[in-house]
């Protein structure tokens, strides 16, 4: 049941209780154990458009985190005989594993045609529809609170080979492994801090340059984080952002950020680099997005979405900073800004942003 | 942004349709010129295929119907003059002519450039040894290979990689030529053909990969660099077969997003590295236990498959590959589906693909039905549903090939070991085979470990089967129906298995509101609002289809399923225009067909689009939804007609002439009666119903006698019998293709051996128009389809030809025909008989209308809507003559289809048609044989070999090249009946089996360009008629099997003076109505 009263039917499957959400979709059509282990989706019920989910099973390789963050996970029809040579159980008995109730044969196209024209809604999923006001109660009383505390790191860590390479500092506000994997790759040391770290924390360990990663949530309700970022962006230190980090560091110079009416969450998402006059495409999960205002007349939107011309990147110019709203790192999605760490890691080695 | 210096752009169509090369080179083709012209362009088309919507006059500024030879169009570019040429819309041959237009420096002498892709890019992606350079390059995998130009090399390095080998020719299309090796002996045997058919004499050995996972890729890039994949793709077979035979999905089922992601981004590093501005397709072998993957094969144009994505995703890529050549980038081209996004975007998709192939083994009953490398499927269906069972299922059901279920009770009672055995050998039955296993308990493992078809297939094929088997059980309860329903088994399969009616599965379904819903395609699985109706049904889920009544009629065009001998673009071309016609008359048009490589189902095309199998409860499906006012089965071909019973059940107006008075002109003995009121002759003939029948009408006709199966398309079935013995085998051949003669008798008439003639005309029920009358050159007995026709009749004198309009008015009123209508003529000794009557569109309609002038559907379409005749400005009766002579010439895909017997007769065999148009008889004859690629040198070695009674008349037809200077050659019999008739000159050579040198040392030499061959009687393989036949084609030497063609065609080479040609603008030939 949305939060409209609206009903959909399906079958109760993964490891099912009535769970309150606030209902999302996604349209990939590949990655959903990605997408399942990506920290940005806690507090969430994710629809995937795609109708046959978990073909080719769930190879925990995969895991974008230590764990199923969604609260739910809705679909049109759950494969229990997958196939791939890397697959090791069935979706539905991870749902299980890690405790996430499933709706499967749910006409998905349906609840998506709804959230496009009403907006991104709450909604309860249940086995009991007999009394509908204590379920609209249950959807009202649902609150997403202190959302990047819930997924960040309990204590800083480090990954990467010891002085191998570039010092960066990774903010976790509910990071993607490949973010880290990405920069390791190119031969980072990566140091990883929760999210409440302060920035001088951060600093007294001199790292070469902070990476700001994504997250779940209302980027506004990050007071202290916002507060935080601040510093680096004072200090100057080479920075990049991704995602919700894109967001706090905006807000942290003055921007604002709205909710989206229903977000953007897929693979197939064309963003323009306006100064390349070059459009890529991206992996993109947000359900809020800067919105150009109260920007400092150094910052520069390079990147925006083709399909609605949102904002979907930050260069501070007389900073080495710059900001992106979708997702460089991939996994699951395109693979087609990964040039962007090779920036990050230009700019950390020459102390200046240069496109 | 537009380049602005390209102002005239030159567009090569792909020619006639043949196997590996079909209608989605129309789709691409039109699609392209109207993007083109959309922004300003001059289009100057190119094709020799008439029965195209591209060929249009209004499609393209100029459009010339000419033969695809580079003289030609050096001819058109010299007149033309355009800046540019867009090569990558007309398949291989298009690739093909502007590669050697531009190494042979006809493009920089006239100032012309190719767009949307170099010359030097299609080099490296269609060598073999450059595209292998290429993907080493950027650090592409490749499978291990050789390029050789002689079968020694090849054996060497077999020898070094192991066996087994594929073989790879350089330059043809659908892999002709190609095979798998598993020794030393084979290898030598494919390889010599392979190098025989190429271009360059050359082909690539390759180790064999056959058992990997096959991926294709659809990539758009444009001028600044930016590249997107419009839709994967993953084949049920693995590598092996063909893709074009291979049953595909879309998308990608058994792809975890990492393998997902590494061969995208692999494919647009090809794409980028080869600096395609425009469409391309990649073809991917994956390892299935690994990340290894190897690059099968790029195209760099629109491709089969590319249409396939297009339909599959809604994502135009024709029009949009056509928008970036001329310089625009992805970004700022609008997606036309959703109308907010734009072309920089991957479509997302909430539904599953199956396209599944269509094969001619119904028409070449001797042909092997082994599948490999080489493409044999002559057309294609696609289906769209939540689940891939569904998909599948409507797929099959889409082919019209009489299989509702994939249980087929032959293969079902095989015992396993023979199952076994079977799925050894790929065939064309290969997942009937499959789900047989499954019914029959053989573990998928096993079935994977022989077929390497993946477990996931097999999982959900056994679903489909274990379904099946509950339904036997005659559980039929709420959940089980709508379970079967949603994995798409139709009401008339789940009643046969449960035991009851079909109209009680029906009434169940309304009972407990099982219906069927529709969905859109929207490119974007919802996420913006679609503009577009393009719809597809499946079960329990929401419905969107919008039925209110836009305009003051709702009309639905029923199209003419895949194409396959017999029934092929033509009946396309005339569904599209039927739709316009409606369209321009203010009627919402509604188009129901299932063929992903149509111009019908382009989603811009009709007011709605179902993409739907065109079956009885699929259809009833949208009419309950749709109530619309009218239908028209009249263009789609017998796939339409066939729907006639199931629409008038429904309550539904069929447009045009109704269903009571086709069954008068199909009924024997209705049409009998209906001649005898006409007064109109006809050959003597009998309907029969079993074999004892048809012995006894043939005694009393007296042999020869036509036999055929009333109810058919394209002759199938139909023979010319000379014997009881022919009757026996011809009969047994129409039982084993028509279960049921009781519905469907056998037709046997006196075969005459007269004139053939054809014509098509517009009906109003009171007055015709007839376009114009056209004759064949060969004589009776060949299949109207394959027979070389000619418009206007030459030979007929102006009491035939008055007799001819005259019986055509007495049969169009008899028969209340409005609408189309084609009718076939014999002539002997001046006097006028009907073979056959069709109240509906034929495959001459698209070029009669097109060297006529006159659009003959549009104005068919109106008469249906009530309009008369008279007043639409074209006067009634035969129209004037147009002062061009347009000849249709068939062409074959016989290089294609090993073991099929290339003689012609009643049962027609071709696949496509060229036209050569000019104000000169001869020289229109010479251009089609050109078009067709029958191409004869004044000098040419001609080899005659002719059955006896044959004899007398080569003697006569040859008198006439006495003096000409072809080279004649001729076998024993035949030589000593021309010198017997005094011919002098012509040298002797043995047959195939006769010692050397004989036929086959001859056509080894290469410089043989003729066969005139007459076939003894009978399909037997082993005869030497056959060989030679076989080997003429496997050898790319022309051999002609009608004297009739053989002399036309020796004689327009002996007139038209070598350097002489026309060119005819058809835009130029339309007729203005006349008020």
């Amino acid at each position: 049941m949305l939060e409209d009263g609206s009903l959909y039917a399906g079958e109760a499957r993964g490891d099912f209780r009535e769970t309150p959400c606030e209902v999302v979709f996604n349209t990939s059509m590949t990655g959903y154990v990605e997408i399942l282990t990506d920290p940005s989706y806690a507090g969430q019920g994710i629809v995937m458009t795609y109708p046959m989910i978990g073909n080719y099973g769930v190879s925990k390789e995969d895991f974008e985190s230590d764990k199923l963050q969604p609260c739910a996970f809705l679909v049109h029809e759950l494969c229990d005989t997958p196939s791939n040579f890397r697959n090791t159980q069935t979706i539905d008995s991870l749902l299980k594993e890690y405790g996430i109730p499933c709706m499967s044969g749910l006409d998905t196209r349906a609840v998506v045609k709804k959230l496009r024209e009403s907006g991104t809604m709450r909604g309860v999923i249940t086995d009991d529809i007999s009394d509908k006001d204590r379920l609209m109660q249950v959807i009202k009383d649902f609150r997403q609170e202190k959302l990047v505390e819930s997924v960040t790191l309990r204590e800083k860590r480090v990954r990467g080979e010891e002085n191998s390479g570039a010092k960066i500092a990774l903010m976790d506000f509910g990071t993607k492994r490949n973010i880290t994997n990405n920069l390791v790759k190119r031969g980072c040391v990566v140091t990883e801090y929760p999210a409440w770290t302060t920035a001088e924390e951060v600093l007294r360990d001199k790292p070469d340059g902070i990476m700001l990663s994504n997250g779940p949530g209302d980027p506004a309700d990050c007071v202290d984080i916002i507060k935080e970022i601040r510093k680096f962006y004072d200090v100057g230190i080479p920075t990049f952002a991704i995602c919700l980090g894109h967001q706090l560091m905006a807000l942290s110079v003055g921007g604002e950020t709205e909710r989206m009416k229903y977000g953007h969450r897929g693979a197939n998402h064309p963003v323009k680099f306006l100064h390349e006059d070059r459009t890529y495409l991206s992996s993109q999960n947000h359900g809020y997005m800067v919105n150009g205002k109260g920007l400092p007349s150094n910052a520069e939107i390079n990147c925006i979405n083709v399909n609605d011309k949102t904002v979907e990147g930050i260069v501070y110019h007389g900073k080495p900073i710059f900001t992106v709203q979708f997702h460089p790192e991939a996994s699951a999605g395109p693979r087609d800004t990964s040039f962007l760490f090779d920036r990050f890691l230009k700019m950390v080695a020459e102390g200046r942003y240069d496109d | 942004m537009i380049d602005k210096s390209i102002k005239k752009v030159m567009v090569i169509g792909s020619g006639p349709i043949i196997i590996g090369q079909a209608a989605e080179f129309d789709y691409a083709g039109t699609q392209a010129c109207r993007s083109l012209k959309e922004e300003g362009i001059e289009v100057v088309l190119v094709n020799s295929n008439p029965a195209t919507i591209m060929t249009d006059g209004d499609i393209a500024d100029k459009v010339y119907i000419e033969p695809l030879t580079i003289p030609t169009l050096t001819k058109i570019i010299e007149k033309e003059k355009p800046d540019s040429i867009l090569p990558t819309l007309g398949g291989q041959t298009g690739l093909n002519l502007a590669m050697e237009l531009e190494e042979k420096g006809i493009l920089k002498e006239n100032g012309v450039r190719l767009i949307g892709i170099k010359a030097s890019a299609i080099k490296k992606a269609e060598d073999r040894q450059e595209f292998k350079d290429t993907m080493e390059k950027i650090g592409e995998p490749c499978i291990e290979s050789l390029v050789v130009h002689d079968v020694e090399s090849a054996v060497e390095f077999s020898e070094k990689i192991g066996y087994p080998v594929i073989v790879r020719p350089a330059y043809t299309l659908g892999g002709t030529g190609g095979g798998i090796a598993d020794n030393e002996q084979e290898l030598r045997e494919i390889c010599a053909n392979g190098l025989r058919l190429s271009r360059v004499t050359e082909v690539l050995i390759e180790k064999c990969i056959a058992g990997w996972k096959e991926i294709e890729y659809e990539v758009m890039r444009d001028s600044k660099g930016n590249c997107i994949t419009v839709c994967n793709m993953e084949n049920l077979d693995p590598v092996g077969v063909h893709t074009g035979d291979s049953i595909v999905v879309a998308p990608s089922q058994t792809l975890m997003d990492k393998d997902y992601q590494m061969l995208r981004s692999s494919a647009l590093n090809i794409i980028t590295e080869l600096g395609i501005e425009g469409g391309c397709n990649v073809q991917f072998a994956l390892h299935p236990d690994s990340f290894r993957y190897a690059v099968i094969e790029v195209n760099p144009r629109v491709s089969r498959s590319s249409a396939l994505a297009s339909k599959a995703t809604g994502y135009p890529i024709a029009r949009v590959a056509a928008k970036i050549a001329l310089g625009l980038g992805l970004d700022e081209i609008p997606n036309a589906v959703t109308g907010k996004t734009f072309a920089s975007f991957e479509p997302a998709l909430d539904y599953c693909v199956v396209k599944f192939p269509k094969w001619p083994f119904d028409k070449f009953v001797t042909a092997k039905r082994t599948l490999g490398t080489q493409m044999k499927a002559t057309g294609e269906v696609m289906a769209i549903a939540r689940s891939f069972e569904a998909a599948l299922q409507k797929a099959m059901h889409s082919l019209e090939e009489n299989r509702k279920s994939l249980l087929y009770p032959d293969l079902m009672a095989k015992s396993l070991p023979e199952l076994e055995k079977r799925l050894e050998n790929i065939d064309n039955t290969r997942i009937y085979v499959v789900a047989a296993a499954i019914y029959n308990d053989m573990p998928l493992e096993k079935i994977h470990n022989i077929t390497k078809i993946d477990i996931w297939f097999l999982q959900k094929i056994k679903v489909i089967v274990d379904m099946e088997k509950k339904l036997m059980t005659g559980c039929c309860d709420r959940d089980t129906l709508l379970e079967a329903k949603r994995l798409g088994f139709t009401d008339d399969v789940i009643a046969k298995n449960v035991g009851v009616t079909e109209a009680a599965v029906k009434n169940l379904r309304k009972m407990w509101k099982i219906q069927p819903s529709f969905s859109i395609v929207d490119t974007c699985a919802a996420e913006f609002a679609a503009q577009t109706p393009y719809y597809y049904s499946d079960y329990c889920v929401e419905n969107e289809v919008d039925t209110t009544k836009k305009k003051h009629k709702k009309i639905m065009v029923l199209g003419s399923g895949p194409i396959r001998i017999g029934q092929g673009i033509e009946f396309d071309y005339c569904s599209v225009h039927s739709v316009w016609a409606l369209k321009q008359a203010g009627c919402e048009a509604i188009i129901v067909n299932n063929n992903p490589e149509t111009v019908s189902t382009d989603f811009d095309v009709s007011d709605k689009l179902y993409f739907e199998p065109l079956t009885p409860e699929y259809v009833t499906n949208i009419v309950e939804m749709e109530q619309p006012d009218g239908a028209i089965v009249q263009f789609g071909g017998q796939t339409a007609i066939k729907l006639t019973k199931t629409l008038n059940d429904l309550g539904v107006t069929i447009l045009g002439t109704d269903a009571d008075h086709v069954d008068a002109a199909e009924d024997r003995e209705r049409f009998d009666e209906i001649l005898e009121y006409c007064d109109i002759a006809r050959p003597k003939g009998q309907t029969v119903f079993t074999t004892k029948e048809a012995l006894a009408a043939a005694h009393s006709l007296g042999y020869p006698v036509l036999v055929r199966p009333s109810y058919v398309l394209g002759g199938q079935g139909m023979q010319i019998a000379a014997s009881d013995a022919d009757i026996n085998e011809f009969m047994g051949i129409i039982t084993r293709t028509i279960p049921d003669l009781s519905e469907h008798p056998v037709l046997v008439d006196k075969y005459l051996m007269g004139q053939e003639v054809e014509v098509d005309a517009i009906c109003d029920g009171k007055d015709i128009l007839i376009p114009g009358i056209m004759e064949h050159v060969d004589r009776a007995g060949i299949h109207s389809g394959d027979s070389i026709s000619v418009y206007p009749a030459v030979t007929l004198s102006e009491k035939v030809q008055n007799t001819i309009v005259d019986y055509t008015k007495r049969l169009a009123s008899a028969l209340h025909v409005i609408g189309m209508m084609n009718i076939q003529f014999i002539v002997l000794h001046e006097e006028v008989y009907i073979i056959e009557v069709n109240p509906r569109s034929s495959r001459t309609v698209p070029y009669i209308s097109k060297v006529t002038g006159i659009p003959a559907i549009a104005l068919a379409t109106r008469a249906m809507l009530g309009e008369k005749i008279a007043d639409m400005g074209y006067g009634t009766g035969l129209f004037r003559k147009s002062g061009y002579y347009a000849i249709k010439l068939p062409v074959f895909s016989f290089e294609k289809i090993i073991g099929a017997d290339t003689s012609l007769g009643p049962e027609m065999k071709s696949t496509g048609e060229v036209l050569g148009i000019s104000k000169d008889f001869n020289e229109a004859l010479l251009k089609a044989f050109d078009g067709g690629g029958v191409s004869l040198p004044k000098d040419g070695k001609i080899i005659v070999t002719v059955r006896d009674k044959d004899k007398p008349e080569i003697c006569e037809m040859l008198k006439e090249f006495k003096d000409s200077d072809f080279r004649f050659y001729a076998t024993p019999g035949t030589r000593k009946a021309l010198m017997d008739a005094g011919f002098t000159n012509v040298k002797p050579v043995n047959k195939i089996s006769g010692d050397s040198p004989n036929i086959m040392d001859m056509l080894n030499a290469g410089d043989v360009s003729l066969i005139i061959n007459t076939p003894t009687h009978g399909r037997i393989p082993d005869r030497d008629g056959f060989k030679l036949r076989r080997i003429s084609v496997e050898s790319g030497t022309s051999c002609l099997t009608s004297l009739d063609a053989a002399k036309a065609l020796m004689e327009s080479t002996f007139i038209v003076p070598s350097d002489k040609m026309s060119l005819t603008d058809i835009a130029t030939l339309a007729v203005k109505p006349q008020k």
